[in-house]
This record gives C-alpha cells, structure tokens and sequence, in this order.
C-alpha cells in the first residue's frame, strides 16, 4: 500500500489567478537496471503516468521514465477561473492507481 | 580494536564488491539521446532560447537532482507549449520525463526531480501548440551515479 500522497493547493484563489501545485507520492521507482546480491537483475516497477485535472479536464500529463527520482514530486501551475476540484492520479507499471483530490474556492 | 578493524575492513571489502557488481554502465550515447529527440520533434530542427534550465552544476547525489523548466510563452488557446521533453546523453534510457501542458497550465513552469547516472548533458525541448520547437541543454557534473547503486 502506497502512502498517502503529499499535495500542495491553495484553499483560495481569485479568477484568473495562476496558482502552483506541489505533489509527491511514497514510490520506490525501481529503475529495471539494479542488480541484487545474487547479480538478477530486480524488475523495473515505476510510476509511469502522472494526471492533473481540474472539474474533470485535464490540465497536465506527466510520462514518467526510471530517471525520475523515487517519490516523485511535481510541481506545476494552474490558472484557475471557477471553483472546482482537482484530481490527481498516479499509475504505476503494476496497473495500481493512487489518487488524490483537493477542492479550492475561487472568487 | 583488531576485531573491530578486521569487521570493518571485511565490511568495506563486501560493500565494494557489492557496489561493482550492481553498477552496470550502459549508458545512452548521444547519439541515442538525439534518436529520442528526433522521434519527438519530428526530424525538425529546434530553435535555441526561450527556455531557462534550473539544474545544479555539480549533483553530489545523483539519485535526486532537482529540475527546473521554465518556458517563455503566452500559454492561450491560440499559442501555449504543449510538450516539454527531458533527455539525458549519460543515463541507461535517454528518456528522462516528458510533461503535456494545457492552456490551463497558465504558466509553461514545471519542476522535478531526476536521477543522473553521470555527468552528462540534460537537454530539454519544448513544443508549441503552433508547431514551433525549442531547445536548451545544461552539463550537469554527477560524483555518485543515482541509475545502478
């Protein structure tokens, strides 16, 4: 079981404004090219897809390779015109989805 | 104390062999790195600017390198970056990280954080929703591998 993820979202926000989101999640990010003590290689297992949105709109993509850190973190913006929701999820190489969702009040 | 040294020193002996047999440098050539490119940008050739590359010089750690993208754009409807790709010449696999924006995105600012296997050149592209493409890179001097160990 994966930890809760981290997210950062400011509560409020004015219309128009561009707002910064900070996430990170608890993933070892298995590069595929480690060895064990006995030299078998220990099989790559990655987040590979990380999704924004925003009332149900995609705001950001991200491809994630093995060179992306273990618990990955992402920082990205949004410009924000109605109060909602954002969703974020986390697909890892296993087919396990982790997700999140934090709502913000613009006026 | 003897003993202690002996451990140590047979410690230190293990965690070497250990470090050898786990690091395995097959690296990307650049030339791999700029097959990646290719495939993203089409064989189009990408104009130089409008990027600006937060990367440390030196990453004593290469298991975590904080990154920074950040590319000058409106980010409207009409003209905002669509795709930004992130190569590395000196990793295992070239590919590094690719972002999708919107113009929701307001912004064309992304940041996170990579593993380098050594020193090598972090390239990064940046397609527009126009077609346009743009490139920066930035050498980043790696003392301890973040890809095998």
């Amino acid at each position: 079981m994966i930890d809760k993820p981290r997210l950062r979202v400011p509560s409020e926000a004015k219309k128009g404004d561009i707002i910064q989101i900070k996430t990170l999640v608890s993933h070892p990010m298995e590069t595929g090219f480690r060895k064990d003590q006995n030299g078998k290689i220990i099989p790559r297992e990655i987040i590979n897809t990380f999704v924004c949105t925003f009332n149900d709109k995609e705001v950001l993509r991200v491809d994630l390779q093995p060179a992306i850190a273990a618990n990955p973190y992402f920082e990205f913006t949004v410009k924000v015109e109605e109060s909602g929701t954002f969703a974020f999820a986390w697909t890892d190489d296993n087919g396990t989805v982790t997700t999140a969702e934090q709502s913000i009040t613009v006026s | 104390m003897s003993l202690i040294t002996r451990r140590s020193t047979l410690l230190l002996g293990a965690g070497l062999t250990a470090t050898l047999i786990a690091v395995d440098n097959s690296a990307a050539t650049p030339a791999e790195a700029d097959a990646a490119i290719a495939k993203f940008t089409g064989g189009k050739a990408a104009q130089n600017g409008k990027i600006a590359i937060d990367l440390p010089e030196i990453a004593e750690n290469g298991n975590t390198v904080p990154l920074s993208i950040a590319v000058d754009s409106p980010m409207n409807v009409d003209d905002y970056v669509s795709q930004i790709l992130v190569v590395g010449d000196g990793n295992p696999n070239p590919g590094i990280v690719e972002f999708h924006l919107t113009p929701m995105s307001g912004r064309a600012e992304v940041a996170t954080r990579i593993r380098l296997q050594t020193t090598e050149h972090v390239i990064v592209i940046a397609k527009t929703s126009t077609g346009k493409l743009y490139r920066e890179q930035k050498v980043v001097k790696v003392t301890v591998g973040g890809c095998g160990g």
